[in-house]
């Protein structure tokens, strides 16, 4: 079946990652499970805190961050699949090379990592807007955090997400 | 023959005026394992998930996304952008398996 | 004056209980019934049991009963993940075999508006014939192997042949002997009790739908097969209506079949017939 650009690449970049895994890790490779290559520069530390302050601390730097209803976080009161929940995200900035919003975060206050997304913006999106699928393991909050290029911390209210189980499902 | 991977697509309007919005859809098919779960045979399924989307205009850096393993299976993403100039979006997905994929999507701004 | 409002309130009680016979969900069931008629009465089942449910809405089955998980389909909508395995099943569906023929060349109209006719009842393998046994026949005339019931390459291509009834009302046709014994062995599966928990489909999707099982609404009988294959977030996949029948059973304790078995086709054409006149849209999504 022919894809064009959208063919997997695999050759170059993995037998390089793979050999570098392998000479300075040899001691934590585990048999039997896949070889997980980061990506470069995917903040591993901030996805793998097991805690929501331990989390934030990692990404965001602070945990005290003030509400702004300026960032609005819109989720569902009951969610239909805890699987995947639709989330949209969407912060009042002018977006303009002085005044924009530069990183967003997303947490799950309760997921074994709760830091599910991070955004790296530049004002030429020309607005903070996002709309995701996430997993949500149970009834939980889930909140977001922002920056702006002034270094301002901006947050939304946490909003509440029930998750329970379905008596159809499988 | 068909892989449940992969297959990236975009939607978004093919044209817009000089300052509109534009909202982007995209799409890719990925398991999104979280690395906490066992098969039938009870042996962990190891992680394997997107962990980055790079978004780009016409070459320069428009947005960039981290994700953990709690995005969904098949991972929705929309966002917006401002039409300012005729070029070319492109988005560029990498997972935790050296999986890389791209797709690019026209726009026409008058 | 009196005399006029107590006429008026006694043929008001006899218009709810008995202007078109009151139906019980259990006595569609019955084996004797013509499929004709057994359509009848399950419309009449579900006009009782939801009077102010427009009948086209019924294409959205649960969600027809809830506004907010109704909102979230929409979202979902935007973009549904199904759509990458119909673009799948269309690059499927267009490759030529290795005689130069392609799929287009097995069906009526090239495949357009085909799906809305299946199952249909063949008289000549008398069985009946689903749209996978029907892609897998075209493969065989073809000199192609047949693909696996339930792999990614047919749930695509499914996909996109019935796609391309999108829009079209359901309209299977039942006639003849054959096709009626069919139609009442798929009926007697749907009314059987089965599993440990000794549920029939019936007794869920004629009797309880519009309703809460725990937290999930149960779907009506009445327009189920037409949003199939669909997208379900529980699968993290599009699959078919077979396979979601395999998860009903086990749901209730009891031992699925393999897909496209005598039984599973037999009541795909029981629940595809009585989804007549519900529009195609595929493929679904689903929680």
């Amino acid at each position: 079946m022919k894809k064009t650009i959208q063919r997997r690449q695999f050759i170059g970049t993995s037998l390089v990652a793979g050999a570098a895994v392998t000479l300075a890790g040899g001691a934590l490779l585990r048999s039997g499970a896949a070889l997980a290559d980061n990506v470069a520069g995917w903040p591993a530390k901030a996805f793998d805190a097991k805690a929501l302050d331990q989390a934030m601390a990692a990404s965001v730097g602070k945990n005290n961050v003030p509400v702004s209803p300026k960032v609005k976080l819109t989720a569902p009161t009951i969610a239909e699949n805890g699987g995947a929940v639709p989330v949209t995200i969407e912060i009042d900035s002018p977006m303009t090379a002085d005044d924009y919003v530069s990183t967003v975060w997303l947490f799950v206050d309760h997921n074994p990592t709760p830091l599910a997304s991070q955004f790296d913006l530049t004002p030429g999106l020309g607005a903070a807007y996002f709309q995701q699928r996430i997993k949500m393991a149970k009834t939980d909050n889930v909140r977001v955090i922002a920056k702006t290029s002034k270094g301002e911390f901006m947050a939304s209210a946490p909003r509440e997400v029930k998750v329970t189980i379905g008596g159809c499902g499988g | 023959m068909a892989d449940n991977i992969g297959n990236p697509m975009i939607r978004m309007a093919n044209s817009a005026k000089k300052g509109e919005m534009v909202e982007v859809r995209s799409l890719i098919m990925n398991p999104m394992t979280t690395g906490l779960t066992k098969d039938k045979e009870g042996k962990p399924i190891p992680a394997h998930f997107i962990q980055t989307v790079s978004v780009t205009f016409d070459g320069a850096k428009l947005l960039d996304i981290d994700w953990s393993t709690a995005v969904s299976a098949n991972p929705y993403l929309a966002f917006k952008m401002r039409a300012e100039k005729s070029g070319t979006l492109k988005m560029v997905w990498k997972d935790n398996q050296n999986g890389v994929w791209s797709a690019e999507s026209k726009l026409t701004v008058s | 004056m009196k005399n006029w409002f107590f006429t008026l309130s006694l043929g008001a009680l006899m218009g709810v209980a008995g202007s078109a016979q009151a139906v019980n969900w259990w006595d569609i069931g019955n084996l004797k019934t013509s499929p004709a008629q057994t359509l009848k009465e399950s419309r009449e089942l579900f006009k009782q049991q939801h009077p102010d449910l427009p009948f086209d809405k019924y294409a959205l089955g649960a969600y027809a009963f809830s506004p907010e998980l109704y909102s979230q389909y929409q979202e979902a909508m935007q973009f549904n993940p199904g759509d990458l395995t119909l673009s799948t099943g269309k690059e499927l569906w267009e490759k030529p075999f290795k005689n130069g023929k392609t799929y287009a060349s097995c069906y009526p109209n090239g495949g357009k508006g085909v799906a809305a006719h299946y199952p249909m009842y063949d008289n000549k393998t008398h069985q009946v014939e689903t749209i996978a046994t029907s892609i897998n026949a075209c493969r065989v005339a073809n000199g192609e192997e047949p693909l696996k019931y339930g792999s990614a390459d047919m749930i695509a291509l499914q996909t996109y042949l019935t796609s391309l009834s999108n829009g079209m009302p359901v309209a299977v046709k039942v006639e003849g002997p054959g096709a009626t014994k069919a139609f009442q062995e798929g009926k007697a599966y749907y009314f059987m009790k089965r599993g440990q928990l000794g549920f029939s489909c019936a007794s869920c999707h004629m009797a309880y739908d519009g309703k809460y099982l725990r937290d999930q609404i149960i779907s009506p009988l009445q327009g189920e097969t037409a949003h199939f294959p669909t997208y379900r977030a529980a699968w993290s996949a599009v699959n078919t209506l077979q396979k979601r029948i395999q998860g009903c059973n086990k749901n209730v304790g009891a031992q699925p079949q393999p897909l496209e078995s005598t039984d599973y086709r037999n009541v795909e054409y029981f629940m595809a017939y009585l989804s007549n006149g519900i529009k195609i849209n595929v493929p679904g999504y689903r929680p």
